[in-house]
């Protein structure tokens, strides 16, 4: 067990530092150079190379890797050209308005998703099992930003339930804040749980298949514990990888919901960046949910062999 | 036994009819009773409708198959007509049940305790403590050393063997009147199969536990039950005591099973004459151990210091239980896998060093028959060009012969016109039957069969031995036979390897090892191989 | 039967938007980015079915341009993750050894992106365009199929039939042409069924954001980007793209599933 949280823990330094490499690269690609973006038209030969130096420009490629790790690795993560502010705490402070929105809405769909999916499963081909299956191929074929728009039209515009455009701060105004919040959430729950549904479904079928369940019935177990005990942990298993990798698609992709919901959220730091061709907050978007997504996969593995114990002998 | 004599039985089923949904019939019409403490075996190929018949008992059918018709009455009461609610707490403590697959009948996510435990908490409402004690108890006398550490022990951690030990223990925890044990051993090597099957027995005797044994190996039906009930495609053809249906069968399928029991050929050994064929001296394979981090790779040697010669038109089984080495050694001598060390003399060439014209020399001469027909060829190719394949080869022969060499290879094999059909559209026999084709199209001087029959059904294990021994006597191949399965080798074996932990531990002429076995090993694999012998007086 | 279902709705689903898609190559009610200032914000009529937009295009012209676009866009990506990722999984799954740890630690770096936030990153470095979001979204797709290929290239090696192939004297090269890949076909199909779905989504969304295909030129997700501020007053214009956009992941979805199900009987029981 310790030797698995150790080999999964050292998996993680090279794919961090490729990641880091690549965020790095991805920068250096972009067309146009950082300094003379700096300063626009005005800037005069001599200030763009004391701007080079400043950022270390001037040196070779790798040394500017190194030191630009060296100054991510103490949390510096530079400053936003268009008014020079820390990119890091912005970062962080966009980062608790998507996460708010992201892990309430993913923890639901995980409630939702992997109730309702066993128990389709359960009832595999029965009118209900149908339903449910119709239902989430529906759902999860419909665009979560045109589901928020429709939504936000209708108890916004038409009902005016909700408010339609902006944002409170929880630590401002909890009720506020919620009221704002609440639409987001129940966009993205609603889609993530059709995704999770089918995946605990067709895992929970696998599972109801096998000879440990017919086992376990054999003993003489009512159907809720066969369910509850024998089907549900070890159709979860699968199923939590999935909520990792939703965990982390979502962070990624976020921008367009917080577009339709005008959330001041990371993804939209990162296209407004895009934008303003702001290049440090571009990156440090960038990385920071490139780690961010490394971390989650992280948690998910470290916490799977409690699903399924047999991961950590091999 | 003291309970057997019991008038009233303690299962009685009357009309068991089962069917899928949409009413084609699996089960007609069963009728049979179990007595107390009585050992009974349900005797059946696949597709007889056995483990169907005896889930029924349970209620414990998959989905998508009915119980049409019948009663079905345990210790006199009549059990059909109980709700869901009211049956449940039959299973377990009236009836309990034994799976056929270790690996996957203990749930993964579960420690061994917690699964053992559950049962009695259900049905016996015992308080935590005396649950673990008993538990222990049971672990220790079904022979688990360090019991007490197993409870806190997932499935995982413990062997096929080990597994099916825990399994009986947690189902004999609940002291059952009717032990349903559905195919218990046959994941399980031979060795293996004899003590857990022993093991039951004790435990069912001192419970006076009923035991029905389903089953399509007559050896263990004579070894173990005093009555036997066949089954034929869902219909019972003939019942009756052990000793009377196997020593006089009334039926032809009763028949028919028993003479496909491998027996020992009536020809004497081929007597090895010329030069071997193939010649392995001092052949070792390491696995490379577990990549850990904190521990050192510890290589193990699966084949140790290997030597063997097999003669032309000779047959030389290698049998062993799992672990022994013998699937390694005929994949290593292929240079299927590579070897630590060791010559394999072909020509007299080494073909593991030798340059690369001579090993393509050797891989032209020598074929493999694998295991699992349903794995070993391609879904996407028809039977013909699958055999057709190893012909792209031979350059001495035209490409327009091809179809003509297919089609008489596939005569011989019994398959003629089976030409464009797909893998998929076989049975597991012609499957083997494919195969075997495959191996023989090049007419190879060397053929290496690993457990070739050991997926297949009794009657269908027979017909393919046969298929092979005639085959081997009309393409006159050597051949190196590698099985665990004593009752095969007896039957087509002219010589016989024994290996243990990668040596070999003894090597004799068919007859010798089979009547005079010298190693403990072997007498130990001889007198755990069911087979039917009725000298005077049985158990 | 639910098989059969899932290719009845999926199948006509996908082939009426292809041939609105395939019609707007030829042809078009109207100039799909003609302007006119009279016509603006027109509900659906007679004349225009769909209505006209804030410019006085016609939105059933924008549709099926967008639908050509949008499946163009789709199809080109799909293709190229699939081919490329394809290529690179048999070819490493089958050699293995160092050259499948470099590739297969690359590949999982790559895969330590979000998808779309690598293909936001490859779009910043390209420029807007459809050619641009082919690529970023080729590229962002490949490491998934490079991972699906590679583990299916794994199972199948372990089978007996290429042990047999071995046997035979079969090259490495024939083994891999006449027994791997054709035996890898059915999941890639599967997979670039639904790969094709996801271009089609990831296009709307960075199109959506102004990151994708920049205007005139119509797209489902530009489309649905500038109906927002119309939302009161000209429903239509949110409704027919997004509309489109769910009917073709439908489609898809469905048709995937009854792939899914004809290719791999197993999974059909499900």
């Amino acid at each position: 067990m310790l030797g698995y949280i150790l080999r999964r823990l050292l998996m993680t330094i090279p794919t961090l530092f490729l990641v880091s490499l690549a965020v790095f690269a991805l920068v250096r690609l972009i067309p146009g150079d950082p300094v003379s973006l700096m300063f626009g038209d005005g800037g005069t030969p001599e200030q763009i190379a004391r701007g080079r130096a400043a950022l270390g420009l001037d040196q070779p490629v790798f040394v500017q890797f190194w030191l630009w790790l060296k100054k991510v690795a103490t949390g510096d993560f530079g400053n936003t050209i268009t008014d020079g502010q820390a990119v890091l705490p912005l970062v962080l402070q966009r980062f608790q308005v998507s996460a708010s929105v992201v892990l309430v809405s993913v923890a639901m769909a995980a409630l939702i998703g992997v109730t309702i999916g066993v128990i389709a499963a359960w009832k595999q081909d029965s009118k209900l099992d149908v339903a449910i299956i119709s239902l989430t191929t529906i759902i999860l074929s419909v665009p979560t930003f045109w589901l928020g728009l429709l939504l936000l039209l209708l108890f916004g515009l038409k009902l005016g339930w909700l408010p339609v455009i902006g944002y409170v701060p929880i630590s401002e105004n909890p009720w506020q804040a919620m009221l704002f919040l609440l639409l987001p959430v129940a966009t993205l729950t609603l889609h993530e749980s059709g995704v999770v549904t089918r995946m605990a479904r067709a895992s929970a079928i696998e599972v109801l298949r096998l000879e440990y369940i017919t086992h376990a019935r054999a003993k003489g177990l009512s159907e809720a514990r066969v369910l509850a005990r024998h089907v549900l942990p070890n159709a979860f298993a699968p199923t939590w990888t999935l909520i990792g990798l939703i965990l982390g698609n979502l962070l990624g992709g976020i921008a367009v919901l917080e577009t339709v919901f005008t959330l001041p959220g990371l993804g939209r730091l990162l296209v407004d960046g895009v934008f303003a061709r702001d290049y440090p907050v571009v990156q440090g978007c960038l990385l920071f949910t490139a780690l961010l997504y490394v971390m989650v996969n992280l948690v998910v593995d470290l916490f799977y062999p409690l699903f399924d114990p047999r991961v950590s002998a091999e | 036994m003291s309970d057997a004599v019991s008038p009233a039985a303690l299962l009685d089923v009357r009309n068991m009819r089962i069917a899928t949904g949409t009413g084609l019939p699996i089960i007609h019409d069963l009728s049979f009773t179990v007595a107390r403490g009585e050992f009974l075996a349900i005797v059946g190929e696949s597709g007889s409708g056995k483990t169907m018949a005896a889930r029924a008992l349970l209620r414990l059918l998959p989905t998508g198959l009915i119980q049409t018709h019948g009663s079905v009455a345990l210790d006199g009461a009549d059990i059909s007509s109980l709700s869901e609610d009211q049956f449940r707490p039959l299973r377990g403590l009236g009836m309990g049940m034994v799976f056929q697959e270790p690996m996957v009948s203990l749930n993964p996510a579960m420690t061994v305790g917690a699964q053992m435990a559950e049962g009695l908490a259900l049905h016996l409402k015992l308080p935590a403590a005396e649950i673990r004690t008993r538990s222990i108890v049971m672990l220790e006398r079904v022979g688990i050393q360090d019991a007490a550490h197993c409870l806190g022990a997932y499935p995982h951690e413990f062997s096929g063997g080990m597994r099916q030990r825990i399994m009986l223990a947690s189902v004999m925890l609940l002291k059952p009147k009717l032990l349903i044990a559905d195919e218990p051993t046959t994941a399980l090597d031979t060795l293996t199969q004899a003590e857990v099957l022993d093991l039951m027995v004790e435990l069912a005797r001192d419970n006076g536990t009923a035991i029905i044994l389903i089953t399509h190996n007559l050896g263990l039906v004579a070894r173990y039950t005093q009555r036997a009930l066949v089954l034929e495609k869902g219909h019972l053809v003939e019942s009756g005591t052990t000793r009377e249906l196997l020593t006089s069968p009334r039926e032809i399928y009763t028949k028919a099973l028993i003479a496909a029991l491998p027996r020992r050929a009536d020809t004497p050994p081929v007597q090895h004459a010329g030069d071997a064929v193939i010649s392995i001296r001092n052949l070792s394979v390491t696995h490379a151990g577990a990549l850990s981090l904190f521990r050192r790779r510890v290589p193990k040697k699966a084949v140790d210091d290997v030597s063997l010669d097999v003669y032309p038109r000779e047959v030389v089984a290698v049998v062993g239980g799992s672990g022994s080495g013998k699937t390694t050694l005929g994949r290593a001598l292929l240079r299927l896998i590579p070897a630590a060390s060791g010559e394999v003399w072909f020509d007299g060439l080494d073909v593991l060093k030798a340059p690369r014209p001579a090993q393509r020399a050797f891989t032209l001469a020598a074929q493999l028959v694998f295991q699992d027909p349903y794995s070993s060829l391609d879904p996407r190719m028809n039977v013909g060009a699958i055999i057709a394949e190893p012909l792209r080869h031979v350059t001495t022969v035209a490409s327009t012969e091809h179809a003509r060499i297919v089609d008489e290879v596939l005569d011989d094999v019994g398959l003629a016109g089976f030409g464009t059909r797909f893998p998929h559209q076989l049975s597991g026999g012609q499957r083997q039957r494919v195969a075997i084709a495959r191996a023989l199209v090049r007419r190879p001087r060397f053929i290496v069969a690993d457990e070739p029959v050991s997926a297949l059904d009794m009657t269908i294990q027979a017909q393919i031995l046969a298929l092979f021994r005639s085959l081997q006597e009309s393409y006159g191949f050597a051949c190196l036979f590698i099985s665990h399965d004593l009752a095969a080798i007896e039957q087509i074996a002219d010589r016989v390897v024994v290996m243990r932990d990668g040596r070999i531990i003894e090597e004799g002429a068919r007859d010798d090892i089979f009547d005079r076995p010298r190693e403990d090993y072997t007498k130990a694999l001889l007198a755990a191989a069911p087979r039917i012998e009725w000298k005077g007086a049985t158990a | 039967m639910r098989r059969r279902i899932n290719l009845l709705i999926g199948l006509p689903i996908v082939a009426t938007l292809g041939a609105l898609a395939l019609t707007a190559l030829v042809w078009t009610p109207y100039s799909p980015t003609a302007t006119r200032i009279r016509g603006r914000l027109l509900p659906p009529n007679a004349t225009h079915w769909l209505g006209t937009d804030e410019f006085g295009r016609d939105v059933l012209s924008r549709v099926m341009d967008g639908a050509l676009v949008s499946f163009r866009v789709a199809l080109a990506t799909m293709l190229f993750a699939i081919i490329v990722g394809s290529l690179i999984g048999v070819v490493t799954g089958y050699l293995r050894g160092w050259t499948d740890r470099l590739i297969m630690m690359v590949n999982d770096a790559m895969l330590a992106f979000p998808g779309i936030l690598l293909a936001l990153a490859i779009m910043v470095i390209l420029g807007p365009g459809q050619s641009s979001i082919v690529i970023a979204l080729g590229l962002a797709y490949t490491p998934s199929v490079v991972r699906i290929v590679r583990g299916q290239v794994l199972s199948l090696r372990e089978k007996e039939y290429i042990e047999a192939s071995r046997m035979i004297g079969n090259s490495e090269v024939y083994t891999m042409a006449r027994h791997i890949l054709p035996n890898c076909i059915a999941p890639i199909a599967v997979l670039g069924t639904s790969m094709f779905g996801w271009a089609v989504l990831s296009e709307s969304a960075l199109s959506f954001l102004g990151l994708g295909v920049p205007p005139p030129a119509a797209t489902w997700g530009n489309m649905l980007a500038s109906a927002r501020g119309y939302m009161e007053t000209a429903l239509w214009l949110s409704l027919a793209p997004g509309l489109c956009i769910t009917l073709t992941l439908l489609g898809i979805n469905l048709l995937g599933d009854a792939l899914r199900d004809w290719l791999d009987p197993r999974m059909a029981a499900r």
